[in-house]
């Protein structure tokens, strides 16, 4: 107990002496889905050695802290330096405008122009108010090795949701997998196929949640949850607004078709490595096209910030293109730098499955809908994606029917931008 | 049934509600420790073994043999033979359906190819240490572990002194105001901490208590639970005692630190476990009130794993028994007083 | 210790020369007081400003003044009774989930802990051992309770594998509404029984043994010797388990927010989950509604334990007991 304590004090007291000697303490809020906490450590130990003025404290907290204790903080005035965030435009009034204090605002203009628009407040077209830290493009993974023990080939590019659908079953059908299809339980991720069936999210500039294309995609999901094409298992075993993966049930060759997202390569290359042959492949088309959605974290600064310029010499650091490549090759995440995407990223992997899904990935990322970017962009699309979510679910789980549930939705939605004070 | 119901000491003989006692006792033990013991096993296995199905009771892997030249361990597999019988091969390479296979023994390496239905995986134990050691190593858990210490004592010796000297005022005074004081404390118990999370916080950090320890460890220490408890304990305790001290000119602090406190130490000793075990396991609060890395306690170090897409579960569990062990240990030492005290602290 | 108490003394003996003894009371209750009103009273009355006040504004200054609209809004339902008619359908599922969850746990929870504790009160051999058993998952936090028996029930969890081994089908435990409401009970019951069995096993233990000698000799039926001593005398413990666990039952939420979220559907909502999705985890942070139906809560609860109180009472004096 005694050694215990003294350790605790030393190890204290090792962390708390080098705060002392520096001149800059630099605060990121971050969370971890795998081991992007871990190498941005080891790159800001590198900016550490050559900037000894600054030392950056990398929190790595729980994701329910960025989720449920940041907005608390941000809206207090006692915000971090910096934060890595997924609601993107939600407090964008109290993110710090970094443009001024960039060495070189043309590198940022010019590489990362598709997603700077995300994080910037409602009326501004000229800031730069973020850097990603990782893009996210919503996909479709097949276990190809269960088509194979079918006998059954896998759709072509252009090949529709139906056809996917009728594709999966017949190859659970065949091999006993449990799950044809499996979609992540996320409005999110339902927004990409809903905007191939033809769901445009605006009228316009009004934002409008439930028309007839997000009709068309809601009842495919129902129907497919009625005739075992997707199980409850993912999307009934949790209610609300959670979040549900269906990567377990995938991992154990359950999945023929999984439809989630690039992020699961890293975990997918552990946790199944070899066993079967696993990869991306291109989005599953619908009447109005074949996209995905995107999306992805930013690490964005705050207004409250004492030490703007030290802020900017570390985002300057990790956005440089050495060390923001580098990330990206041992994360194993896709950019949004246009150089680095033009150029190629050398990531650190042997296993073929790997690659084959990240240049799916990229080519799924390419051939993104303007729709899906603008949806992106829009503040509030997280309550479209909540009213979504619980109430499409209500409906499968029948406690409500499928027109309810829309009229629901819609009433959702209102309620929720008229609590947020939008008109 | 009515029979045992009605029964305070067992006879000789064992009739059959002492079987009825006994089978209750062995099928409690598995469903209350159970379910526990599996997180534990569950713990040492690695990420793939963590989703197989069925799951192995002991924690199980695929056995893997390091052969010279290859960067990392291939898996073993069963491989059968023409005549019948099963040979343990190593698989080099798989080509989508089948697998190619080396004899671990043969220097040359020689190729054979089976169908991959045709062979099973070589299963072994496999503790997967690595689950608590790599935590251990990425984060500065003896640092989260001060922390939790910390707290947990610091907030369970205030909270053992002032609700004392609440109930010990509720209890053995007559004063303008106190029934609605106990009234007062006792109906807080109806509201749940979680639905004002945001005046709390509000209220900590305008007192520039956020991302402080002591933003932890305030807050909760005025239990309406430990005022209750005590006081029932303390209104047992004769005051004869107390007035004989006061012939002696005693001050009422003597009174309370001398007399009534050393005769209240069993139930003490019940809120003290109580109090260990709720800061111990406090998550909701301190996530708010926290979120500096070099301020967290265990649980909110523990719960850093689960990311917004992904929760890295080998960690968790691992890092879970790890949280487990010292409330299980102050427990072990102090369960009799846990069964004693309560039992003694007249609760009616 | 003793050079210790002699330093706290000084001060306190100082003050009682100061105000007098007769004062010295409120000397005791004041630490605990203040405690209590800066971190539990006052947010208390923050939430009723925060209940009359609208917008989704974290500070109380900036919140503009809506009256009793939060409240109008959760009760306004255009069929009385349905449920799908509420402006507020989510709140109005969760409020009839709690009364059905709060009526099986307690009457579960009562059940299990009286029988347990009856069982451990006998002259058994590793009593100690097996007190702390039925005690042990009282020492777990929220999260692991949640944790374990996510890992026992999932679908590919131990429960289905033991079935599957059994010959069975697997069955979707937390996929099925019953089951998962049926669970959410289960494991509610399991976590905190060890609480309850004790305060119950005090009462027994506190319970004369002449008593029951005295009935021995008169030959009394063993029925009646429960039903006339045993159940009579442990009363006051029951009147604490029924009243504590009752409170308690409304307010689960942590165990089962993990573990469920609230699913299947809306299955095993709570409604302490409403208020705290309300305020927290939908990106909107609509704490006025939140705050309107936690007093609504509050409320509710205060009026079931007066009237619970209020029932043992009149027992008592109707006699039904002795």
């Amino acid at each position: 107990m005694k050694s215990i304590l003294r350790r605790a004090v030393l190890a204290g007291a090792a962390l708390l002496l080098p705060a002392f000697a520096h001149a800059t303490d630099v605060r990121i809020m971050w969370y971890n889905d795998g081991n992007e906490g871990e190498v941005m450590r080891d790159l800001l130990d590198r900016f550490e050695k050559a900037n000894p003025d600054i030392k950056v404290i990398l929190d790595q907290v729980p994701y329910k802290a960025i989720n449920e204790t940041l907005p608390q903080l941000v809206s207090s005035g006692q915000a971090p330096d910096m934060a890595r965030i997924t609601d993107l435009g939600g407090q964008a009034d109290y993110y710090l405008d970094l443009a001024p204090l960039l060495k070189d605002r043309g590198y940022w203009d010019k590489n990362f122009a598709s997603v700077l628009p995300w994080t910037r407040p409602a009326g501004n077209t000229s800031g730069i108010f973020s850097l990603p830290t990782q893009v996210t493009v919503t996909m479709p993974i097949v276990n190809e090795t269960l088509f194979q023990q079918a006998g059954i080939a896998l759709p072509g590019p252009k090949a529709t949701w139906q056809e996917w659908a009728t594709a999966a079953r017949a190859v659970a059908a065949k091999t006993g997998a449990a799950i044809p299809i499996a979609m992540d339980r996320s409005g999110h991720r339902v927004a990409g196929p809903a905007i191939s069936m033809g769901a445009k999210y605006f009228d316009g500039d009004t934002p409008v949640l439930v028309d007839d294309g997000l009709k068309a995609m809601a009842k495919l999901i129902y129907d497919w949850h009625r005739d075992g094409t997707m199980s409850k298992q993912i999307w009934g075993s949790v209610g609300g607004t959670a979040y549900r993966g269906a990567n377990e049930e995938f991992a154990n060759g359950q999945v023929v078709l999984y439809f989630s997202g690039n992020w699961q390569f890293p975990q997918f290359a552990k946790t199944i490595g070899d066993a079967f042959d696993w990869h991306g492949v291109n989005t599953p088309c619908g009447p109005a096209g074949c996209t995905g959605m995107p999306g992805g974290a930013h690490l964005v600064a705050y207004k409250t910030t004492k030490n703007p310029q030290a802020v900017a010499r570390v985002l300057d650091y990790i956005a440089s293109e050495a060390v923001y490549e580098e990330y990206h090759a041992r994360t194993l995440f896709l950019t949004a730098h246009a150089g680095l995407m033009a150029k190629g990223i050398a990531y650190r992997t042997e296993m073929p499955q790997v690659k084959k899904s990240l240049a799916a990935a990229a080519a799924n990322a390419a051939a993104l809908s303007p729709t899906a970017y603008k949806l992106q962009g829009y503040l509030r699309n997280r309550i479209m994606f909540n009213a979504l979510i619980v109430r499409l679910n209500q409906a499968i789980a029948g406690e409500m029917s499928l027109d309810d549930a829309f009229a629901r939705m819609t009433s959702d939605f209102a309620d929720g931008l008229k609590a947020a004070g939008v008109r | 049934m009515i029979r045992f119901l009605t029964r305070r000491r067992g006879s000789a003989r064992a009739d059959w509600t002492d079987w009825f006692a006994r089978i209750y006792l062995v099928i409690g033990l598995l469903v209350m420790f159970g379910p526990v013991a599996w997180l534990a096993l569950s713990s040492f296995k690695t990420q793939t073994a963590l989703q197989e199905f069925p799951p192995s009771l002991l924690p199980m892997g695929q056995k893997q043999v390091a052969l010279p030249g290859t960067e990392r361990p291939l898996p073993v597999f069963l491989v059968p033979r023409p005549d019948g019988t099963a040979v343990e091969r190593v698989m080099v390479r798989r080509v989508g359906l089948e697998g190619q296979f080396v004899d671990p023994a043969d220097p040359d390496r020689r190729i054979e190819r089976a169908r991959l239905t045709a062979v099973t995986p070589v299963r072994e134990l496999h503790f997967a240490i690595e689950n608590y050691i790599e935590p251990l190593k990425q984060f500065n858990f003896a640092r989260f572990l001060g922390n939790s210490l910390f707290v947990t004592i610091v907030s369970t010796a205030i909270t053992l002194l002032i609700n004392a000297m609440c109930a010990f005022a509720l209890s053995k005074y007559e004063f303008r105001g106190r029934d609605g004081i106990f009234i007062f404390i006792l109906s807080t118990l109806m509201i749940p901490i979680t639905v004002v999370l945001v005046p709390a916080f509000l209220i900590v950090t305008g007192m520039g208590l956020g991302n402080s320890l002591w933003g932890v460890i305030l807050p909760p220490a005025a239990t309406p639970t430990g005022v209750f408890l005590l006081r029932q304990y303390m209104l047992t305790i004769p005051d004869e005692l107390m007035d004989a001290a006061r012939m002696d000119h005693a001050s009422e602090w003597r009174l309370f630190w001398r007399i009534i406190l050393p005769l209240a130490a069993p139930a003490l000793a019940v809120l003290a476990i109580f109090s260990v075990v709720w800061r111990w396991n406090d998550f909701l609060w301190p996530l708010i009130v926290l979120n500096r890395q070099e301020n967290f306690t265990l649980q909110l170090g523990l719960a850093a794993f689960q990311g917004e897409l992904q929760t890295q579960w080998h960690y968790l569990l691992a890092m879970t028994v790890v949280t487990l062990l010292p409330v299980t240990l102050v427990f072990a030492f102090l369960q009799k007083y846990i069964t004693t005290g309560i039992a003694s602290s007249g609760m009616k | 210790m003793s050079a210790l108490g002699r330093l706290i003394d000084a001060p306190f003996e100082a003050v009682q020369r100061a105000i007098g003894a007769a004062r010295m009371p409120y000397v005791f209750v004041a630490p605990n007081l203040l405690v209590f009103g800066i971190f539990v009273a006052a947010p208390m009355i923050l939430n009723v400003w925060y209940a009359v006040t609208g917008g989704i504004q974290l500070m109380p200054g900036e919140r503009p003044y809506v009256g009793a609209s939060n409240f109008a809004e959760l009760l306004d339902c255009d069929t009385f009774g349905v449920i799908a008619s509420c402006r507020q359908d989510r709140f109005w599922r969760a409020v009839a989930n709690t009364a059905w969850f709060v009526a099986f746990q307690v009457v579960g929870l009562v059940a299990v802990s009286l029988v347990t504790a009856l069982i451990l009160n006998r002259r058994m051999p590793w009593r100690g051992f097996f007190r702390a058993v039925f005690f042990y998952p009282v020492l777990l936090s929220p999260v692991v309770v949640a944790l374990i028996w996510k890992w026992v029930l999932q679908p590919d969890g131990v429960l289905n594998a033991l079935i599957v081994a059994g010959g069975g089908a697997r069955v979707p435990f937390l996929l099925d509404p019953s089951w998962a409401f049926s669970w959410t009970v289960v494991i509610s019951i399991w976590a905190h029984m060890g609480f309850y069995t004790l305060i119950l096993l005090a009462g027994l233990q506190a319970i004369p043994a002449d008593l029951y000698e005295a009935a021995e000799m008169d030959g009394t039926a063993h029925g009646r010797v429960f039903w006339r001593i045993t159940l009579p005398l442990l009363m006051p413990n029951m009147v604490v388990v029924l009243v504590l666990g009752l409170i308690r039952a409304v307010q689960s939420f942590d165990e089962i927010f993990v573990l469920t979220g609230g699913g299947p559907g809306t299955a095993t909502q709570y409604i302490v989950q409403y208020i705290y999705e309300t305020a927290f985890a939908n990106q909107t942070h609509i704490l006025g509604l939140a705050a309107a139906a936690s007093i609504l809560v509050g409320g509710v609860l205060m009026v079931l334990t007066l009237l619970q109180l209020a029932a043992t009472a009149w027992s008592k004096g109707g006699g039904v007991g002795r």
